[in-house]
C-alpha cells in the first residue's frame, strides 16, 4: 500500500495544533470551535482505517517506511495490526470526546489547553502506530510533556504535586525502557552487523534466556509504570484526581493502554522466552492479581467519587496484564477487548464525575444522594457506565473480563479463582457508589436544583454508551480483528 | 630541518588572526575614544569571520585528503578533532559576543577590553584543541584561563563579581600549578614535550608504574578542574553566579569544551596505554560529579547557581563517554559537547533577559508576559534534561549506548536515573514560569539577544529532529581520523 493514510491520521492533530497557534488567544470561541473541528477531523480521517482494514491478512497494514537517521538505523516506520487498530480508534474517539467535554469547563488559558490536547493526541497515536522502537520511544516521551501541563496548569488544588509525580514516575520507567531498547539495538548490531531499531528487524534476534530476562525487566519498568502495575501505581490516584476532566479521560482511557500495548508489541514478541519464563510469568500474574484485588478493595473505601474511579482503573488494568501473561489466545484477545472496554467505561465514569463536579464543585460521595430524582437522564447514563464497568453481560466489560478469565483459567486455575473475586468486588464498590449517590432520598438541599444533562453533555456521552453496547452485544468483529495478530504473538511465545 | 615554513603559518593562522584582532580592538578603543560600542562588536565579529575563513581553508585542506596539518615540528596539529572544537568555540564566541553588547550597556561598563579578552580566550582555546605539545597546551590553557579570570571579575563595582574572580583565580592558579607538575613528570619520564614521544615512553612503562600514576593523577586534576568535575568543582557555582551572565555562558560552554579537548588529547593520545589506570578513576569521578551536580541543583534558588550545578552534572555525563572509551563513547563526547553548547547558551540567554533578580522566583509568570520566551526556556530545559525530540537527547543517547556496548550496565542505570532528578529541578523553573502569577519586571530583550535565542532554539530543535549531519560531523572528528 502506497498511500499515506496512517501518516495523515498521525499528522491531522499536528496540523490542527499549528493552525491553533496562530489564532489569537483572546478569541476564545474561535479557539474552542477550531480545536473541536481539528479533533473531529482527526476522528474522521481515522475512520477509513476501519473500513479498509483487512482482518484476514497477517502482519502489518498501511505500512509506511522512510529513512530518518540513516547512520543510526532509525526509520520512520509506521503501520498497524488489529491490536493497534483498535487502540488508534479508541484514541481518536476519546481524543475527540475529551476536547468536546472541555467546552465550558476550561476558562483559563484556553489556547494552551487545546494546544496541549492536540499535541497529546499526536504522541498517543504515534505510540500505537510506530514500527520502529526509536520512533516509539520519541512518541512515548512526547506524551509526557503535554500531560504534565494539562494536570499542572488546569488541575485541582494539588495539581503541581500530582503533575511532577506523574512525570517523574513515568520518566524513570521510560529511561530504563530506553536502556532495554538500546541493548536490543546493540545486540542486533552484534548479530547482524548493522544498526536497526525496526521491530521487524529486532524480532530476528536470537538471544539467550538470561539476556532476555535482563532486557525484559528494563522494559518492564517502562510499561508497568504506565499501566500502572501494583507497586508502581501510586502516581495514578494523584494524577487522576487532580487532572481536569478531559485530562483524566485521556489519561485513563488511552494513556494507560500505552503500557499494556508495550507489553504486547515489545516484551512478548521480542523477548518470547523471557516472557514465557515461569518465574517472570508468576511474578507478573501475582502483581496483576494484587492490583485487581487491592485496587478493588481501596475503591471500596473511597470517599471521593473520582478517586474511586481512579482506583477502579488499577483493578481493571490488572485484568489486562493478567490476560496478556496468560500467554494464550483467549487471554490476549480478552485483554485487548478489556482495554478498549475500560477506555470506554472509565471514560464515561470520569465524564460523569466531571459533570457532577461542574454543578456542585465537590466530589465527596457523602454530599450526594438521591440524584436520580433530580437528574434522571444522568442516572440512566451513570447506570449504564457502572454496569459496563462492573462487567454485566450485554455490555462491553463482560466480554473483556470473561475472555480474560477464560484465558487465565487455561493458564492457571488459581489465578482465575483469585481474579473472579475482583469481579465480585467491582460489582460491590460500583453498586454501592450508585446507591449512595443516585438512590434514596435527597439528603442535601443543594442537590434539589441540579440541572439534568444538557444536549451537549448527552452528545459527549452517547457515542461511548453506544460503543459499550456494541461490544457487549456483538463482539464478533473485535474477535475477528484480533485473531491474527494475537495468534502470531502466542505462536512466538510458545516456540 | 627548518623551523618556520608556510605550513606553520597556515596552521597558526586562526590563532594569529584572533590575537591580532584582539589587540586591534584594544587599540581602536584607545585611539578613537568616542567609538560606539556597536562598532567594536562589528569589528570583533569581523575578526571571528576571518578566523572562520582560516578554519574553512584548513577544513578544505583536510577534505582534499592530503593528510593532517602539523606545524612547528609537531607542536601543533590541525586534524578534524581540532577543527571540530574550533568551530564549536567560534560559534560560542559569536553568539556570546552578539548578546554581550546590550548586556554590557545595561551594566554600564566598558566594552573594549571585554571583546579583546574574548578573542584572547578563544586564541587560547585554539591551542588547547590543536596543541600536541605540553608547552603549547599549557600556554593555551593559561591564555584562556587568564582571560577568563578578568572577564569573570568584569563588573568591578559589584562585590560578587569580584569575589567570584578572586576565587576562580586562586583555585585556577593552584590547579594550573598541579597540571604543570604533572606535565613536568611526563617530561621527566619521556625526555620530550611532544605528545607522540610521551606516548612511546608511557607505553614502555607498563600500566602499574607509580610514577605514571602520579603524572596521570596530577594532569587529570588540572584538566578536571577546568571542566568542574568533583572534587574540583567548588569554584564553579560561585564563579557562575558572580560573573556577568554573558561570561557565565561563555565559561560554561567554551571553557568547558576546551578543557575536554585537552583531556581527550592527553588521555586518548599519550596516556591511552594507561587506560587501565585512568578509566576506573574517571568512572568514580563521573558518578560523583553527576551525583553532586544533580543533588545540589535541587535546592538552588538562584538560577545561575542552578545552571552551574547542572553544568557540573553534565560534565559527569560527558566523562562517562570517556569511561566507555569506545568509538561510540568518544563520538558521544563530541556530540554531547555540541548539544551542550547550544542548549546551555540558550538557557543562559533566557536568564540574560531577566531584568529583576536572578532567582527562580523572578521568572514567575513569564509565560503570561512573554509566552514565546517561556516556550524557548522550556525547550532548552527539556533539552538539558535530555528528552527527545530535542538536541540534548542525542548527547545522552550516545553515552548510554556506549556504556551498554562496553558492559558498564550499573553506570548506565545510574546515569539514566539521574535524568529524573535533573528533570525535577529543571521543572521547578518550568513551574514558576507557567504556573505562577507573580508580577515581575518585564524581560528585556535586544535585537542581538533575539537573534541568538532564535539560532540556539532552532539548533536545539533542529539537531533533535534531524541530527544526521551533526552526528556525521562528530563522527569524523574522532582523534586519529584524518
Amino acid at each position: 500500500m502506497t498511500d499515506h493514510l496512517l501518516s495523515i491520521v498521525l499528522c491531522t492533530p499536528l496540523v490542527g495544533l499549528l493552525v491553533l497557534l496562530v489564532i489569537p488567544s483572546e478569541n476564545r470561541s474561535l479557539l474552542r470551535i477550531w480545536a473541536n473541528v481539528a479533533a473531529f477531523a482527526g476522528f474522521l480521517v481515522s475512520l477509513p482505517l476501519v473500513f479498509r482494514f483487512n482482518s484476514s491478512a497477517s502482519g502489518f497494514q498501511f505500512v509506511e517506511r522512510a529513512d530518518w537517521i540513516p547512520s543510526l538505523g532509525v526509520h520512520y516506520a509506521i503501520g498497524i495490526d488489529g491490536i493497534s487498530l483498535l487502540l488508534v480508534m479508541l484514541s481518536t474517539v476519546i481524543g475527540l470526546i475529551a476536547v468536546l467535554c472541555s467546552w465550558v469547563s476550561v476558562e483559563t488559558r484556553v489556547k494552551g489547553y487545546y494546544a496541549m490536547f492536540l499535541l497529546l493526541q499526536v504522541g498517543i497515536i504515534g505510540v500505537f502506530v510506530s514500527l520502529d522502537a526509536f520512533l516509539f520511544y520519541v512518541f512515548w516521551e512526547l506524551v509526557l510533556i503535554p500531560m504534565y501541563f494539562i494536570i499542572g496548569l488546569w488541575g485541582g488544588p494539588r495539581r503541581l504535586y500530582a503533575a511532577i509525580k506523574f512525570f517523574l514516575f513515568t520518566l524513570v520507567g521510560s529511561v530504563l525502557m530506553l536502556l532495554g531498547l538500546l541493548a536490543l539495538y546493540y545486540l542486533h548490531l552484534q548479530q547482524f552487523g548493522y544498526y536497526s531499531f525496526e521491530i521487524s528487524e529486532l524480532m530476528k534476534l536470537n538471544l539467550p534466556l538470561a539476556t532476555q530476562q535482563w532486557i525484559f525487566w528494563a522494559l518492564f519498568f517502562g510499561f508497568a509504570v504506565k499501566v500502572p502495575m501494583f507497586p508502581l501505581h501510586t502516581w495514578l490516584p494523584d494524577a487522576h484526581v487532580e487532572a481536569p476532566t478531559g485530562g483524566s479521560v485521556v489519561l485513563a482511557s488511552v494513556m494507560l493502554k500505552m503500557g499494556t500495548y508495550g507489553f504486547m508489541r515489545f516484551s512478548l514478541p521480542l523477548l518470547p522466552q523471557a516472557s514465557a519464563d515461569r518465574m517472570i510469568v508468576q511474578i507478573i500474574a501475582v502483581l496483576s492479581i494484587i492490583a485487581i484485588l487491592y485496587g478493588a478493595l481501596v475503591s471500596l473505601v473511597q470517599q471521593d467519587w473520582k478517586k474511586l474511579v481512579a482506583y477502579s482503573s488499577v483493578s481493571h488494568m490488572g485484568f489486562c496484564t493478567l490476560g496478556i501473561f496468560a500467554l494464550n489466545a483467549n487471554g490476549l484477545v480478552g485483554s485487548v477487548i478489556q482495554q478498549v472496554s475500560h477506555g470506554i467505561t472509565t471514560g464515561l465514569l470520569f465524564l460523569l464525575v466531571g459533570m457532577v463536579y461542574e454543578r456542585r464543585h465537590t466530589r465527596e460521595i457523602g454530599n450526594f444522594g438521591g440524584l436520580a430524582q433530580v437528574m434522571p437522564k444522568f442516572a440512566v447514563a451513570f447506570a449504564i457506565a457502572m454496569f459496563a464497568s462492573a462487567g454485566l453481560p450485554l455490555l462491553s466489560g463482560f466480554v473483556g473480563e470473561f475472555t480474560i478469565l477464560q484465558g487465565a483459567f487455561q493458564a492457571n486455575r488459581t489465578w482465575a479463582v483469585w481474579a473472579v473475586f475482583g469481579v465480585v468486588l467491582a460489582a460491590a464498590y460500583l453498586l454501592w457508589l450508585y446507591q449512595r449517590t443516585m438512590l434514596g432520598k435527597i439528603t442535601h438541599d443543594e442537590n434539589r436544583l441540579l440541572r439534568d444533562l444538557s444536549w451537549r453533555e448527552g452528545a459527549v456521552l452517547l457515542p461511548l454508551i453506544a460503543w459499550t453496547f456494541w461490544i457487549g452485544i456483538y463482539p464478533k468483529p473485535y474477535f475477528d480483528i484480533l485473531a491474527k495478530p494475537v495468534a502470531e504473538i502466542v505462536a512466538r511465545t510458545h516456540k | 630541518m627548518s623551523y618556520y615554513s608556510a605550513t606553520d603559518h597556515f596552521v597558526l593562522l586562526p590563532a594569529i588572526l584572533l590575537a591580532l584582532f584582539g589587540c586591534a580592538v584594544l587599540l581602536l578603543d584607545f585611539v578613537f575614544s568616542g567609538l560606539r560600542r556597536a562598532a567594536l562588536l562589528t569589528f570583533t565579529l569581523l575578526g571571528l569571520a576571518f578566523c572562520g575563513a582560516a578554519l574553512w581553508r584548513q577544513q578544505a585542506y583536510l577534505n582534499s585528503g592530503l593528510g593532517e596539518l602539523t606545524a612547528f615540528g609537531g607542536a601543533l596539529t590541525i586534524d578534524r578533532f581540532a577543527l571540530f572544537f574550533n568551530w564549536l568555540f567560534l560559534g560560542a564566541s559569536a553568539l556570546v559576543a552578539i548578546v554581550s553588547l546590550a548586556y554590557l550597556d545595561r551594566k554600564k561598563t566598558g566594552p573594549s577590553e571585554y571583546y579583546a579578552l574574548m578573542l584572547f580566550a578563544q586564541c587560547g582555546m585554539f591551542f588547547l584543541a590543536a596543541g600536541t605539545d605540553l608547552v603549547t597546551l599549557f600556554i593555551g590553557l593559561e591564555l584562556m584561563a587568564l582571560s577568563f579570570y578578568v572577564m569573570v571579575g568584569f563588573l568591578r563595582r559589584e562585590k560578587r563579581s569580584n569575589e567570584a574572580a578572586m576565587k576562580y583565580l586562586l583555585l585556577g592558579a593552584f590547579s594550573s600549578g598541579i597540571l604543570a607538575y604533572g606535565f613536568s613528570i611526563l617530561y621527566g619520564i619521556s625526555g620530550s614535550t611532544r605528545l607522540s614521544d610521551i606516548a612511546t615512553a608511557v607505553a614502555a612503562r607498563g600500566a602499574h608504574d607509580p610514577v605514571l600514576f602520579l603524572a596521570l593523577a596530577t594532569t587529570a586534576a588540572g584538566a578536571l578542574f577546568k571542566i568542574s568535575a568533583v572534587p574540583f568543582h567548588m569554584w564553579a557555582p560561585d564563579a557562575y553566579e558572580g560573573a556577568p551572565t554573558t561570561v557565565t555562558a561563555y565559561l560554561a560552554v567554551a571553557s568547558k569544551a576546551a578543557a575536554f579537548a585537552l583531556l581527550l588529547r592527553l588521555l586518548l593520545g599519550p596516556l591511552e596505554s594507561a587506560r587501565a589506570i585512568w578509566s576506573p578513576i574517571l568512572a568514580v569521578v563521573a558518578v560523583a560529579t553527576m551525583t553532586l551536580g544533580n543533588l545540589a541543583a535541587i535546592s538552588q534558588n538562584n538560577i545561575k547557581r542552578l545552571l552551574a550545578y547542572s553544568s557540573i552534572a553534565h560534565a559527569g555525563y560527558i566523562l562517562l563517554g570517556l569511561v566507555a572509551g569506545n568509538e561510540t563513547g568518544i563520538q558521544g563526547v563530541s556530540v554531547y559537547l555540541l548539544v551542550y553548547t547550544v542548549m546551555t547558551t540558550g538557557a543562559f540567554f533566557v536568564v540574560l533577559t531577566m531584568s529583576g533578580g536572578e532567582d527562580i522566583a523572578d521568572l514567575g509568570g513569564l509565560a503570561k508576559r512573554k509566552p514565546w520566551l517561556a516556550m524557548l526556556m522550556l525547550l532548552f530545559l527539556l533539552s538539558l534534561a535530555g528528552l527527545p525530540p530535542t538536541a540534548g537527547f542525542w548527547g545522552k543517547y550516545y553515552i548510554f549506548l556506549a556504556l551498554i556496548q562496553t558492559g558498564h550496565y550499573t553506570l548506565a542505570v545510574i546515569a539514566t536515573l539521574y535524568i529524573a532528578v535533573a528533570l525535577y529541578y529543571y521543572f521547578r523553573i518550568v513551574r514558576f514560569m507557567f504556573a505562577s502569577d507573580a508580577e515581575n519586571p518585564a524581560p528585556e530583550t535586544s535585537f542581538g539577544l533575539r537573534l541568538a535565542l532564535g539560532v540556539t532554539a532552532a539548533l536545539t530543535l533542529g539537531i533533535g529532529l534531524y541530527p544526521e549531519p551533526f552526528l556525521k560531523m562528530a563522527q569524523s572528528s574522532l582523534i586519529g581520523t584524518p
